[in-house]
């Protein structure tokens, strides 16, 4: 029999229709394979293995009498940061120690209510905080990819780097992630794994712990468009519980793989060539344009002048939502307590301890932002700025652009404890350059590979659609796909 | 604009952070990298321009004014650190 954790959610799906093999057997496969090389790559901070049999065998049942959802029985590995009843839910910081919610993310009860089975919670920074994965307080996660001829570590990227080398080491068929800034199409750049970002409002944010509310989202990262597409439809819903959750129906994503980009729109924007960019990059992002072209889409030349204030931007507005949203960790409701003489003291002492840096960095400066005396200058600035990229993107758009191609990182994976990124924050925060103007506009955007650079190591492009038309991403991503192949690592584990 | 030691201090009591001297030192020089990297918007010309306030155009929804969950007070405190009887427990803030 071939290894059932091969299989992509659409292969696995045929299968277990047509009763080649169980979904408790191919949970089997997945938890078994966990047990082998969790310990070197670190992706899942904790497994569930008796919760996944006994929803393996209840997908079993259903799928039997005919009864199947859309992802009936299909190993799936969560985020730490979506909330899943009765298991561990600490957005990978040790400010939650121990917080097992009474409640289940609506993301996640999508994912259930459609016959998924969770394996377990994956590793990701801390409050989603991060490019690299190292600032989880459960240790960096490792690439699966290694450059050729080298044992050096490489970072998944993240904040979603335990969904990306899950999904990318076959650890599970996919993964829910969350992407305030760029965490999911980054890690998956850097992983050769499929990650879309779906338009701000799409996934309800209702139980998935809050970073930066205007701009987090959940979307999955998948081994290919196809799968991405199945899982977005499940994970997408209205949901009264979300006041920002956008009344539109959830179309099947499925349907618009295949479909010619014949005649499509695709904007090319000058401001993605920027300094400090990989050769590479530029050369995949050419020939992903010579592929949409001979697809049959036209190429046009875009101008998005306000991108590079997205990323500055994005350092006040995130931070300022996070200083605020974070104010709930204070050792009193639940998690982490350090006692001290007093009340304040018992705060004081339980969020220094609780915090990583990265973290308490980012309070810090939306602190500051917020602060009497400087709110106008930054806060209020950000905002504005804010809404000039957002109509950079209408402008292109209300010009007949259908979709644009950028890049999706500006390099392929870098070393885990590099020492660059370590001593400069804003080197780190560079990896999000291509991704943070899209949160910024709540735009959906998706990270497809693109190919191998000369180190052997996967680099991706990413595609930006308007408000809620995903499928143009799927469709149009399909075509690079196509042409692109697709990635796996060799196993090292 | 940049942070001293003291705003350092002041900013980290606001956000309820206990620093040390040591840390204070370390996140002033991080802090004054992120305040100088944000700067460059300073030069952005945003005379007219509506401060974003929703990403997407919508009317925010309203719920019924209705009471629709509730009676679970042994689910809101089971992840306390410290509770009696459905309170959470703190040290005492009254003399």
């Amino acid at each position: 029999m071939t290894d059932l954790t091969s299989l992509t959610i659409a292969q696995a799906r045929a299968e277990l229709d047509k009763g080649s093999f169980t979904s408790v057997e191919l949970t089997k496969a997945y938890l078994g394979a966990i047990e082998a090389a969790n310990p070197a790559i670190n992706a899942y901070v904790t497994v569930t293995p008796e919760k996944a049999i006994e929803m393996a065998e209840v997908a079993d049942t259903r799928i039997a009498s005919g009864a199947a959802g859309p992802l009936e029985g299909i190993p799936l590995g969560i985020k730490d940061l979506f909330a899943t009843k009765g298991v561990h839910t600490q957005a990978c910081s040790h400010i939650l120690d121990g917080f097992k919610p009474e409640y289940e993310s609506t993301v996640t009860a999508n994912l259930w209510r459609d016959g998924a089975v969770m394996l377990g919670k994956l590793n990701m920074d801390e409050f989603a905080m991060g490019s690299s994965n190292e600032t989880s307080y459960y240790g960096a996660v490792k690439n699966p990819w290694r450059q050729d001829g080298s044992d050096m570590d490489l970072v998944p990227g993240g904040s979603s780097g335990g969904s990306a080398a899950a999904v990318a080491a076959n650890l599970c068929a996919a993964a829910t992630a969350t992407d305030t800034g760029g965490s999911i199409r980054q890690p998956a750049g850097l992983t050769g794994t499929v990650g879309i970002k779906p338009t701000y409002g799409r996934c309800s944010r209702w139980g998935t712990v809050a970073f930066a509310s205007s701009l987090d989202q959940a979307g999955p990262i998948a081994r290919d468009v196809r799968d991405a597409a199945i899982m977005l439809r499940s994970m997408a819903s209205v949901d009264e519980k979300d006041t920002t959750s956008v009344d539109i129906a959830v179309p099947d994503y499925e349907a618009a793989i295949g479909q010619s980009v014949k005649g499509l729109k695709i904007g090319i924007p000058k401001e993605y060539r920027v300094e400090g960019m990989a050769e590479e990059v530029d050369q995949a992002w050419t020939n992903g344009i010579a592929w949409l072209r001979d697809a049959g889409a036209e190429i046009v030349d875009i101008e998005l002048p306000h991108t590079r204030y997205a990323l500055p931007a994005y350092y006040i507005v995130a931070p300022a939502e996070a200083s605020s949203n974070l104010a709930r960790y204070d050792g009193v409701r639940y998690g982490l307590r350090v006692p001290g003489k007093d009340i304040v003291d018992m705060y004081e002492k339980t969020r220094a301890a609780g915090f990583g840096r990265e973290v308490q960095r980012r309070i810090m400066i939306g602190t500051y932002v917020l602060s009497a005396g400087y709110y106008d200058a930054y806060y209020l600035r950000a905002q504005k700025v804010r809404t000039l990229i957002k109509r950079d993107f209408e402008n292109a758009f209300n010009a007949g652009v259908d979709a644009i191609l950028t890049p999706a990182t500006p390099s392929s994976a870098f070393g885990i404890g590099d020492q660059e990124m370590a001593s400069d924050p804003v080197k780190m925060y560079m990896q999000d350059i291509f991704t943070v103007t899209v949160n910024m506009a709540g735009l959906p955007g998706i990270s497809v590979p693109a190919g191998l650079d000369h180190k052997g190591l996967p680099l991706g492009l990413q595609l930006i659609g308007k408000p809620f038309d995903e499928e143009t991403l799927f469709r149009a991503g399909h075509v690079i796909e196509q042409a692109a192949g697709s990635f796996t690592p060799k196993r090292w584990w | 604009m940049s942070v001293d030691q003291t705003t350092v201090k002041r900013v980290a009591k606001l956000a309820r952070i206990a620093v040390s001297d040591e840390d204070a030192v370390r996140m002033e020089s991080e802090l004054n990298a992120i305040l100088g990297f944000v700067e460059q918007l300073s030069e952005v010309d945003v005379s007219g321009v509506e401060p974003m306030t929703s990403v997407m155009p919508m009317e925010m929804k309203k719920r019924h004014d209705v009471v629709n969950d509730g009676g679970k007070a042994d689910d809101i405190v089971a992840n306390a650190p410290e509770t009696t009887d459905n309170y959470f427990l703190v040290p005492k803030v009254v003399e």
